[in-house]
């Protein structure tokens, strides 16, 4: 056996290939650059969400004091506030996004095979769709029912 | 021996997030934070939705889409700083800010709706 090469070692940077500095704004260059860009952005609005949703439990949830939806109405009057609704107009856009995005891509990472045979990644986009509409309507069966 | 990465922990809780965020936000964000505010659908009132957070399997199921969802963002914010801005450099401060941010947001999920009233 000989010797394993000296690059074997992992490093974070690589020490002796020459790189050219890319520019900080090289993905404003193409579309699909673009796109992979905001594709990963999406997740700022991910986290926004869940920090929207955090706030609206804490507003629901004084419940039993003197004035129990006191918090709930300022969160609603909050939410009516035109930076709110354009930042939560934005962050839908981002939402949907990653969902299309995500869907699609599950069809390009999953390989799955029945008796051998590869499963076109169409009928896995298409299965994670109907998962989509399905788990949507039972969410906003939940909220409207009231 | 080499330490273990844990590189594929995050990636399975960054994968796992970004289903759950795909299957229920959207959904979640249009009726809750832009129909029923500006009243394009007609609202829950505030008692139905107070008595549907307190059910224990909403609450069980928000604290995992938080939990997951917060995670995903950690992991691919994490690359997005690293591909985008390039400041892989940073990693010390970065990984910290992301993963630490996705705990903390995790435990006040726990603690909002554990002590929900």
């Amino acid at each position: 056996m000989s010797q394993p090469p000296r690059s074997s070692s992992y490093t974070e940077y690589h020490p002796r290939w020459y790189r050219p500095r890319v520019s900080t704004w090289w993905w404003m260059g193409r579309w699909s650059y673009l796109k992979f860009i905001q594709r990963e952005i999406s997740s700022v609005f991910v986290a926004w969400f869940i920090v929207e949703l955090l706030m609206l439990l804490h507003a629901l949830s004084n419940g039993q004091g003197a004035f129990p939806q006191q918090a709930y109405r300022e969160f609603l009057i909050w939410l009516r506030n035109p930076v709110v609704v354009f930042l939560n107009l934005v962050s839908l856009f981002f939402v949907v996004f990653h969902a299309v995005t995500w869907f699609n891509l599950a069809a390009a990472a999953m390989v799955v095979r029945v008796k051998g045979k590869k499963i076109p990644g169409a009928l896995i986009a298409g299965s994670n769709y109907a998962a989509w509409i399905v788990v949507s309507a039972i969410l906003a069966w939940a909220l409207l029912r009231a | 021996m080499r330490k273990r990465s844990n590189e594929p922990v995050l990636w399975v809780l960054f994968s796992a997030g970004g289903v759950l965020a795909a299957l229920a936000i959207p959904v979640l964000l249009f009726l809750l934070f832009l129909a029923f505010p500006l009243g394009w659908i007609d609202a829950p009132s505030f008692e139905r939705l107070h008595d549907l957070v307190r059910m224990p399997i909403v609450r069980l199921g928000l604290f995992v889409l938080c939990f997951f969802s917060l995670f995903h963002w950690a992991h691919r914010f994490r690359y997005t700083l690293y591909d985008g801005l390039q400041i892989k450099h940073l990693n010390h401060l970065i990984f910290p800010f992301c993963y630490g941010g996705a705990l903390l947001g995790s435990v006040v999920a726990g603690y909002l709706l554990w002590n929900f009233r």
